[in-house]
Order: structure tokens, then C-alpha cells, then sequence
């Protein structure tokens, strides 16, 4: 048996000789420093939501129809007549929140660790590309089922492009191809879905990884082990402190494989809706133009970005406003690598200020969402008493939190830029790993 | 092994902050101001949903359809036979595959009760069954509507009371000098009593729950099976990953 592996690999090395190299590089003699985290688990398992997402959306595609008259059935249809149907949307529907719930992670840990600072900044805007690409793609994934919350949310979305003055209505009639969601929104939002957005973050991915593999990994020291001592148990040239991507992380990274379909595992089988964040109760009912929902509000994942279009008021004769400070609350993300100028990468050796800014920016960023999924509409009157006028406290502590957004950027730029930071001494090799 | 480091401090709360964000639920079922019963609804109970089908099908199905649901399944589902379903159930002269549709013509009914009755196949799904296990027990008599009927969970109901031989009558009473209604009173009991007929509607919610999803009876079953499994893969992941380390120091 192993010869005939053995000799198959013969014939393709013959013909490919090409190959082996890569793998080589890109696997076995890719070497990883050796100190990574609990953080570094979120790229290899948003990679893995990516395979699953691509796998059960093929299944999905095999039995939906992508029409306003059809939709909203055939995913009952998918749900109950078609063998097995459910498991897989279900694994497509959690498999949509848990993308955001690592890629958040993910993000938050290059931040942490100084990964998008120099040389990494292309692997940074790479990543913040999928990023923008990834909501593009769930938000079209959201209105497919064409229930009564995917139209309204469509909408509501579609509708942000029509506060742009002057060409704002028509290029909103643009997208929608006709005056509200209807028939030729969905089969478009279809064809992008499926096809057009998942190509684009195929490519995104590789070339995310490829231009990681060219730099190398940070670690939580933020110490280069390309610039550390070399020669390691593998080779002589390498970095003393890396180890091979494979067969190291490949098996660690499959104990947080496990933890993780663990946790997938519980919410698809016990509880797919998950009380109404990935699922929402609204969307049990078919879409109705004349029908509004209590409560339009986006997907859990949306809900601090569309909490910031909330909070800014128009001015000036226009909303734009809020749109703009959306879109800016991403741009400045891919603007990183340039408003930290922080010598230091891991928040290890940062200064005070750093490690409290930063912790304040994830508050403001939890309190956003907070605001985005109205839980401050029922939990102020229960913190503060029923008699308080709902509207104007949340406005108030929308806008301090939206502020706090934008200030972080601020005071990191004057931070770093300045020379206020006072750092801690770096070590020469990384410090530990587990 | 590793020295506590501030992140590792920090991921604990990160997590937790998360947690606690996503663990809230959200304000989901939109009439829901905290006045609603527990239904008890469990569908896990195969008595209770053979009971709640047959209160369906005896008092539900001329108005309302459930077009997501076959009579071959739901037989299948509450260990019910061909004939049991047939004889029993059916009651519209469908064939055993087919989805359960009401007779009732909607434009009729829509001229009648001034809107068609809905179809209830994703009902519990949109409003939860606390919901409609409520607003089944909070009819009440109303001279001033023009159906007789009224309700405290959804005010001027377009639905007539179809249960009110098993419940009885219930009469409003309001608050001195205002129409705001204080509490209901069993005026006329009915057939069942008060007990009997909170189980009725328990079991009936508890079919429509069924019905929303019937796949929730094979999530239930297979889920253990593949949470352990996946708990020892995840062991075995974590000892393979042990043996591999052990020499990277």
C-alpha cells in the first residue's frame, strides 16, 4: 500500500515538480514562532467556517428558489422535506453569526499584538478587505430567505445608500432594481451570494495567507523571530524560535477545532435561533410590504456599525451624515498600520495609556452593539426607572460611545505619534509558549 | 507552562462581556411586555401533542391551514398510524401526503371575519408559545365588539372564541371608570374546568411549537450523540497534541 502512494507520488513530483516546494513552504517549512495563544486559534477556525459555509451553501443552493414567490417556501421546504435539510441550514445559519464571532476575535487579536504594524500592513489590509467583503456577503445571505425581517432589513440597508445627496434615490433604485426589495433584488442578492462575493473572498483568503507567509507570523511577544537567533532542530538557517506550521499547529489547531464544533454543535442542535439573535422570531413571517415589524433592527453582528449611522444626526439638509461615520468607523480600521505608529507590537510592552484606550475602545464597541440591538431600550428603564424619556438617553450614551469609537483612533494617533507612549523593554527572544 | 500574562487576564472578561451580551435575549416576541403565561409547552411529551392534534383538527382546522405540515409526517412524528390520522383527523378528504389545508375560501373568510384567519404552521416560531398559549386563555365575552368576542392579549381580535364550550364564558372586569380591563372572571364554567382546560391549550400550543419545527425532535435526538462524540475527538485532538508538543520547549 505504501508503495503505491510512494510511487503516485513519484509520478506527480515527475510531472509537477512544483508542488512539493509549496507545500513545503506554505506547511512543513513554514515555521511558526513557537509562543502562540488561546487568540491565535480565530484565523484557522474562521477558515474553517469559510469550507463550511462554501460546503452547506452548495447543498442549500440545490433547493431554494431564489424568487419572491418562492423563497420563503422553499426554505420550509428545506426544513422539512428535504432529507436532512435542516442540519444543513442550520450549520449555514450558525455557521454565519460564529464567521463574525472569530473574525471579531481574530481582528481583536491583531490589534493586541501589533499584527498589522510594519511588515504586516498588507496582511492587515488583506484581511480588512475580507472583512468588508464578509458583511457584504451576510448581509445578501440575511435577505435570501425572504422573510418579513430580511425585507425590511434590506431596505433599511438599501436605503443608507439613498441618503448620498443628488444621485442617492436613484443609484438606491440601482441596487434594488425596483422601487422596493422585490423579485429582481432577491435574484441578484442570489447571484451574489452564491457566486460573485465567494469568489472574491476566496481570493482574498489566499492571498491573505500568501502575504502572511511571505512576512511570517507575529506572536504575542511582537518579537520578529526572523531577526532572533537561527538554526533550529529542522534547519540549521531557520529561526531558533519557530517551529513547522505542520505537523505543530496543524495538531494544535485541531483541539480548537474541537472546542469550537463543540460549541457550534450545542447552539445547532439545542438552540439554532439562539434566542433570537442568529434566527430572528420576525423572520418566521413571509415578507409583507405593508406589514413593518415591531422592532427593524440588523443582525447582532451588524448592530454596532448601524448603531453609529443611528446616532449621527443629519445636518445640513442631509443624513449622510451617519453613513459617512459608519463607512469611517471601518476605514479607520484599514487606516491602522498608520495612526499607531507605536514602535512597540504586543500590548505586552505597551504603554499605560495603550492597554486602557484599548480596553475602553472594546467597551464602547460592546456598548454600540448593545445600542444597535435595543437592549438599551429595555434595560435603561429597569436600570434607571420607567418615568426616564428612552430616547434622549440613548442618544446621549449612543454619541459618548460613538465618540469613544472615533477617540480611540485620535488619541492613538497623538499617542504614538507624539511620543507620549512610554514602553516597556522588548525581549531580545520570545518569552513563553504552552 | 505559560506565566498569566494581562491578556490572559483580559480574554476571561472579553468573553465574559460577550457572553453576557449575547446571553440577554432580545425583546423577541414584540408583544411580549412581560405579561405573558408560561405555557409549560414541552414536545418532547408525545401524549400531550396526540391531544393537541386532536384539538387542532376538531376546533382549528376550518378557519386555519398549517400548508407546511403533511398529515405523513405529523403520523410519523406523534406515533400515530395511516388510519389513525385518516379516520380521525382528516377531516377534508386530503390524501395522507398531503399538507393540512383548511376548507375555509380566504376571500370568504377575509369578507366574514374582515381578515383571513392566518395559516399557523410558523406561528409559535413568530410569536412564541407563551404567546398563543395566553391569548387562548384571556378570551373574554364583550358586547361592544362586533364578534362578541374580545381579548386582553391581542385587543379587538378579529377571531371569534372557538374554544368557549371548553373553557366556558369569561367576563371582564374593568377598573372603576375606565375601559381598562383589571382581571377576568369564569362567568359560565364550561365543559372543562379551569385546570383542565389550561392543559387543552397547553397541549394545543404544544402541537403548534411541534409543528413550527418538527425538525426540533431529531435536533434533540441526534444532538447528544454528536456532543460526545465531538467531546472525544476534541480529547483525542488535545492528547495528540500533547504527544507532539512535549519535546518543543
Amino acid at each position: 500500500m505504501a508503495n503505491v502512494f510512494a510511487s503516485i507520488g513519484d509520478w506527480v513530483n515527475e510531472r509537477a515538480p512544483g508542488l512539493m516546494p509549496v507545500y513545503r513552504k506554505h506547511m512543513t517549512e513554514y515555521y511558526a514562532p513557537k509562543n502562540f495563544n488561546l487568540w491565535y486559534y480565530f484565523g484557522s477556525l474562521a477558515l474553517l467556517v469559510l469550507v463550511n459555509q462554501i460546503v452547506t451553501g452548495i447543498f442549500l443552493t440545490m433547493n431554494y428558489d431564489p424568487s419572491a414567490a418562492g423563497a420563503f417556501d422553499s426554505v420550509q421546504y428545506i426544513m422539512r422535506d428535504v432529507e436532512w435539510g435542516w442540519l444543513i441550514r442550520y450549520m449555514h445559519t450558525t455557521g454565519a453569526s460564529l464567521f463574525f464571532v472569530v473574525v471579531f476575535l481574530h481582528m481583536f487579536r491583531g490589534i493586541m499584538y501589533g499584527s498589522f504594524k510594519k511588515p504586516r500592513e498588507l496582511v492587515w489590509l488583506l484581511g480588512m478587505l475580507i472583512f468588508l467583503v464578509l458583511m457584504a456577503e451576510a448581509f445578501m445571505g440575511y435577505v435570501l430567505p425572504w422573510g418579513n425581517m430580511s425585507f425590511w432589513g434590506a431596505k433599511v440597508i438599501v436605503s443608507l445608500f439613498g441618503t448620498i445627496p443628488k444621485i442617492g434615490p436613484a443609484l438606491q433604485e440601482w441596487i434594488m432594481g425596483d422601487f422596493l426589495p422585490a423579485d429582481a433584488t432577491l435574484n441578484r442578492f442570489f447571484a451574489l451570494h452564491v457566486i460573485a462575493l465567494p469568489i472574491v473572498l476566496l481570493l482574498l483568503v489566499v492571498l491573505h495567507l500568501a502575504a502572511l507567509h511571505e512576512v511570517g507570523s507575529n506572536n504575542p511577544d511582537g518579537v520578529d523571530v526572523k531577526h532572533g537567533p537561527k538554526g533550529n532542530r529542522w534547519d540549521a538557517l531557520k529561526p531558533a524560535d519557530g517551529i513547522p506550521f505542520h505537523p505543530y499547529y496543524t495538531v494544535k489547531d485541531l483541539v480548537g477545532v474541537g472546542f469550537f464544533l463543540l460549541i457550534a454543535a450545542f447552539i445547532i442542535f439545542f438552540a439554532p435561533t439562539f434566542g433570537g439573535w442568529f434566527l430572528e422570531h420576525d423572520n418566521s413571517i413571509a415578507a409583507n410590504n405593508l406589514v413593518t415589524p415591531a422592532q427593524i433592527k440588523p443582525v447582532w453582528y451588524f448592530t454596532a456599525f448601524y448603531a453609529i449611522v443611528r446616532m449621527i444626526p443629519s445636518a445640513f439638509g442631509t443624513a449622510v451624515w451617519g453613513v459617512i461615520g459608519m463607512f469611517g468607523s471601518i476605514a479607520l480600521l484599514f487606516a491602522l498600520p498608520w495612526i499607531d505608529a507605536g514602535p512597540v507590537k504586543s500590548i505586552r510592552y505597551r504603554g499605560t495609556g495603550y492597554k486602557v484606550a484599548l480596553t475602553i475602545f472594546v467597551v464602547a464597541f460592546l456598548c454600540l452593539m448593545a445600542i444597535g440591538m435595543d437592549l438599551t431600550d429595555e434595560y435603561f428603564p429597569k436600570l434607571f426607572g420607567a418615568g426616564i424619556d428612552i430616547t434622549l438617553w440613548d442618544n446621549v450614551f449612543g454619541r459618548i460611545m460613538t465618540l469613544t469609537y472615533f477617540g480611540f483612533f485620535v488619541f492613538l494617533w497623538l499617542y504614538t505619534h507624539l511620543g507620549w507612549e512610554k514602553t516597556k523593554p522588548v525581549p531580545e527572544r520570545v518569552t513563553t509558549h504552552d | 507552562m505559560t506565566k498569566p500574562t494581562l491578556l490572559k487576564r483580559l480574554f476571561p472578561a472579553f468573553a465574559l462581556s460577550l457572553g453576557l451580551l449575547l446571553a440577554g435575549q432580545p425583546a423577541a416576541h414584540a408583544e411580549d411586555d412581560g405579561q405573558l403565561m408560561a405555557s409549560g409547552a414541552n414536545i418532547r411529551d408525545q401524549a400531550s401533542l396526540q391531544r393537541g392534534a386532536r384539538l387542532f383538527f376538531n376546533y382549528c382546522v376550518g378557519c386555519h391551514s398549517l400548508k407546511y405540515l403533511r398529515y405523513s409526517r405529523m403520523a410519523d412524528d406523534l406515533g400515530l398510524t395511516e388510519q389513525q390520522v385518516m379516520q380521525n383527523l382528516d377531516f377534508t378528504g386530503a390524501k395522507f401526503d398531503d399538507p393540512v389545508i383548511s376548507h375555509m375560501p380566504a376571500e370568504d373568510a377575509a369578507k366574514w371575519f374582515g381578515k383571513a384567519p392566518p395559516d399557523l404552521s410558523l406561528e409559535v416560531s413568530a410569536k412564541g408559545a407563551d404567546y398563543i398559549y395566553t391569548y387562548l386563555n384571556t378570551f373574554y365575552l364583550d358586547p361592544k365588539s362586533p364578534i362578541g368576542w374580545n381579548n386582553t392579549t391581542l385587543p379587538n381580535a378579529a377571531m371569534p372564541f372557538p374554544l368557549w364550550e371548553l373553557q366556558g364564558e369569561q367576563t371582564a372586569v374593568t377598573r372603576p371608570g375606565s375601559d381598562e380591563v383589571e382581571k377576568l372572571e369564569l362567568a359560565h364554567p364550561g365543559k372543562l374546568t379551569p385546570g383542565e382546560y389550561q392543559q387543552a391549550t397547553r397541549d394545543l400550543v404544544n402541537f403548534l411549537e411541534y409543528v413550527s419545527e418538527p425538525a426540533a425532535l431529531q435536533r434533540h435526538h441526534y444532538g447528544v450523540w454528536v456532543l460526545l462524540f465531538l467531546a472525544l475527538f476534541t480529547l483525542l485532538a488535545y492528547l495528540l497534541k500533547k504527544e507532539y508538543w512535549k519535546d518543543v520547549h
